[in-house]
């Protein structure tokens, strides 16, 4: 029996047999969490700023008493004092006493969102940009409060039930689109930026020279992304838990699946990215280009809902928005994996196809 | 080998032989611009240690490469231990094969240790991590990170990844190119070593003195081709001549006359300097300072040596292998 590794070799001479070498998947595997967790910078914005960022978002759009709209009224207007107190009724609006310059300016700086003033031919003038969603809810409440004040009764009294439910809050939807913005990222960049690292090092090029199995040093990408997928997930789903109290409403195996679709499927378009591309300049290019449509297309901070109805078939058909879907789908709604199948589809299909042209396109050196 | 092709008429011409390693005939490699590799026919014994000696671009590299089957020939055929590439048997080749590239930037974040590891992995066989980095004295900086290594250290590090798996044949790039000699000394002892035990190594270096130590046969390489081959010694001799004069004086100096001079072979004018090739220095040293002042040139300094293979490259290219 050859004498094995662990052997003490310290002098040369007495040639010992020849050891069995260690798994080649284990070790590429190795290597590859080695390199990632010995840069700083990488654990940095891997795992510190989605958390950072998702802090920052969280607190600046925390749901606390709704901002008052700002109205300006014209001194010049007859009998200032009694509007400005007509309106001031209205808990919704912050009322300002402004001359006709400084109202103007006021407005088209956007620093008050509707004008009050008086034309020639009608007591009252509501001056406004109707583009902007805040000028005209202040027009209705102005106008509300106005006539109210001058007499106008109710045709039925309204009951008002305002709700705070966790669960519909910004960060709710925030963090499962962190998530999935993260595992984009670095599945992407973990991805394409080490294998056109390694080819640009002839690195690549290098362990074509050895009997290793091309397949097992693909493998061991998807092995590492494996292994970083959990703490990558896990500090964004605790973080948000623990701070903000963002639940996770469906089954973690449910999220477990859903990210690790996502993973694979960003780590498939990273190797097609870097399949043959030769610098880290283009791969970098490349990269970002395929994945500045998604930052703003996919819905991680706000609904894609909001882009115009021909738009939404190619908004949902992104990988990165099927990927939040699924996300929000398990962790907002806590809906069963069966109810998101078609952004499993989508994401499915990407995965396959990347990965199919990827291997084809590959080249060593 | 049964699914290898219909032998080349070339290699019919000169039937395989056991003791051949390595073996290439009618190499060709064009890139855009240039014809890298020109027609090249090698034949490297098993246990022979054999060096590619030439200048920068010359086509080293690129011939090296296809012998190793990384490059994809565009004519001629290539049999590593009686084997061609493509036809079934590349794994297997792989597995007996240590190869240093010219240019590989090993994991900088990896240490020492877990590089030769990941290497030995590639493996069915190999020698233990321990021993291979014993063997290029690296002992101290198994644990050290790649990217702190000195350009010494990291060739040295390069050497046991091609050593781990035991190899018959190992093929080294330039591996001393950039090195100060007391490292390169450091791989010359490894490769000595290596070829002592019996191994079979193609090394390509553009240092003269580095092919003349270790190699028992040198093909001289410019242009792509090969423009002289034979052991260090054969190629010298092929001088005619063993001891070489270099001088620079102020003023003209005519060349024919210096042919004419009693034991010298070849006169040759580079740059600035003057190179004559001699047989019998004792009675071509008097001449030659009698020569230049009837030419009535001032001798500003002159130096001899024994003839080496840079000498042979100059004789054959007219120019100096450092800077060619
Ligand atoms: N991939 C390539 N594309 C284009 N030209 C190349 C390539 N590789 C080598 N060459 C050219 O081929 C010639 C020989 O190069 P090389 O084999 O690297 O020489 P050496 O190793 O002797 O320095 C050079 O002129 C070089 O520019
Ligand atoms: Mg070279």
């Amino acid at each position: 029996m050859p004498e094995t590794a662990g052997a003490p070799a310290r002098h040369p001479e007495p040639k010992p047999g020849p050891v069995r070498p260690p798994n080649p998947v284990l070790e590429l595997t190795l290597a590859r969490i080695r390199e990632f967790v010995r840069e700083p910078e990488a654990l940095f914005w891997v795992f510190v700023f989605p958390v950072l960022l998702a802090f920052a978002l969280g607190i600046a759009f925390r749901n606390q008493a709704p901002e008052k709209l700002r109205v300006a009224v014209e001194t010049t207007t007859p009998d200032v004092g009694r509007v400005v107190t007509l309106l001031s009724r209205s808990s919704d609006l912050q009322v300002l006493e402004l001359s006709p310059e400084q109202a103007a300016q006021a407005l088209r700086t956007g620093k008050v969102d509707l004008v009050v003033l008086q034309e020639p031919g009608s007591p009252y003038a509501f001056r406004y940009d109707p583009t902007r969603p805040q000028s005209r809810l202040a027009r209705l409440r102005a106008d509300d409060a106005l006539e109210r004040g001058l007499g106008r009764k109710d045709l039925v009294p309204i009951q008002e039930e305002p709700v705070s439910e966790p669960g519909a809050r910004y960060i709710d939807f925030l963090i499962p689109g962190l998530i999935g913005l993260n595992l984009m990222g670095s599945g992407m960049w973990g991805i394409g930026f080490a294998v056109v690292q390694a080819r640009t090092k002839k690195l690549l090029k290098r362990f074509a020279a050895t009997p290793m199995r091309r397949s097992h040093y693909l493998l061991s990408f998807m092995l590492s992304r494996l292994v970083f997928l959990v703490p990558e997930v896990a500090a964004l789903v605790v973080f948000g838990w623990i701070v903000f109290q963002v639940e996770v409403r469906g089954s973690l195996i449910a999220l477990t699946v859903v990210s690790l679709l996502g993973s694979f499927t960003f780590a498939g378009l990273g190797l097609l990215l870097a399949a043959r591309t030769k610098t880290i300049e283009a791969v970098s290019g490349w990269m970002n280009f395929v994945m500045l449509p998604m930052w703003l297309l996919s819905g991680t901070f706000f609904s894609y809902s909001r882009f115009p109805e021909f738009l939404q078939p190619a908004i949902r058909a992104l990988p990165l928005t099927a990927l939040n879907d699924a996300l929000r789908a398990v962790m907002n709604e806590g809906l069963a994996l069966s109810q998101s199948w078609l952004e499993i589809l989508v994401l499915c299909f990407w995965a396959g196809v990347s990965f199919v042209l990827a291997l084809r396109l590959f080249r060593w050196q | 080998m049964d699914s290898a092709p219909a032998p080349d008429p070339v290699f019919l011409a000169s039937p395989a032989r056991a003791d051949i390693a390595l073996r290439c005939a009618g190499l060709v490699k064009r890139y855009a611009d240039v014809t890298a590799v020109a027609g090249i026919d090698l034949e490297i014994r098993g246990g022979e240690c054999f060096g590619l000696l030439g200048p920068n671009g010359a086509g080293k590299t690129t011939t090296v490469e296809m012998l190793e089957g990384l490059t994809l020939p565009d004519a001629g055929v290539v049999e590593v231990l009686g084997c061609r590439w493509g036809t079934g048997c590349d794994q297997d080749l792989r597995e007996r094969m240590g190869i240093q590239l010219q240019e590989t930037q090993l994991a900088e974040k990896l240490t020492v240790a877990e590089t030769v590891r990941l290497f030995q992995s590639f493996y069915r066989q190999g020698r233990p991590v321990e021993e291979v980095i014993g063997m290029v004295e690296l002992q101290e900086k198994q644990r050290a990170r790649v990217g702190k290594l000195s350009s010494g250290q990291k060739q040295r590090l390069a050497l046991a990844c091609s050593l781990v798996c035991d190899p018959d044949l190992l093929f080294l790039d330039e591996p001393t190119t950039g090195l100060d000699p007391q490292a390169r000394i450091k791989i010359w002892e490894v490769v000595e070593e290596f070829h002592q035990r019996g191994g079979t190594i193609l090394l390509t270096t553009h240092y003269m003195e580095e092919a003349a130590r270790l190699c028992d046969r040198v093909a001289i390489m410019d242009h792509g081709q090969v423009i002289a081959l034979g052991t260090p010694n054969e190629l010298v001799a092929s001088l005619g001549a063993d001891q070489v004069v270099e001088f620079h004086v102020q003023g003209a100096l005519l060349q024919e006359p210096l042919l004419r001079l009693s034991g010298v072979k070849a006169a040759r004018k580079k740059n600035q300097g003057y190179f004559l090739t001699v047989t019998r220095i004792g009675e071509a040293l008097p001449a030659l300072l009698e020569e230049i002042a009837r030419q009535g040139a001032r001798l500003e300094r002159l130096t001899t040596h024994q003839a080496t293979l840079e000498d042979v490259f100059i004789s054959l290219t007219g120019r100096v292998l450092r800077d060619a």
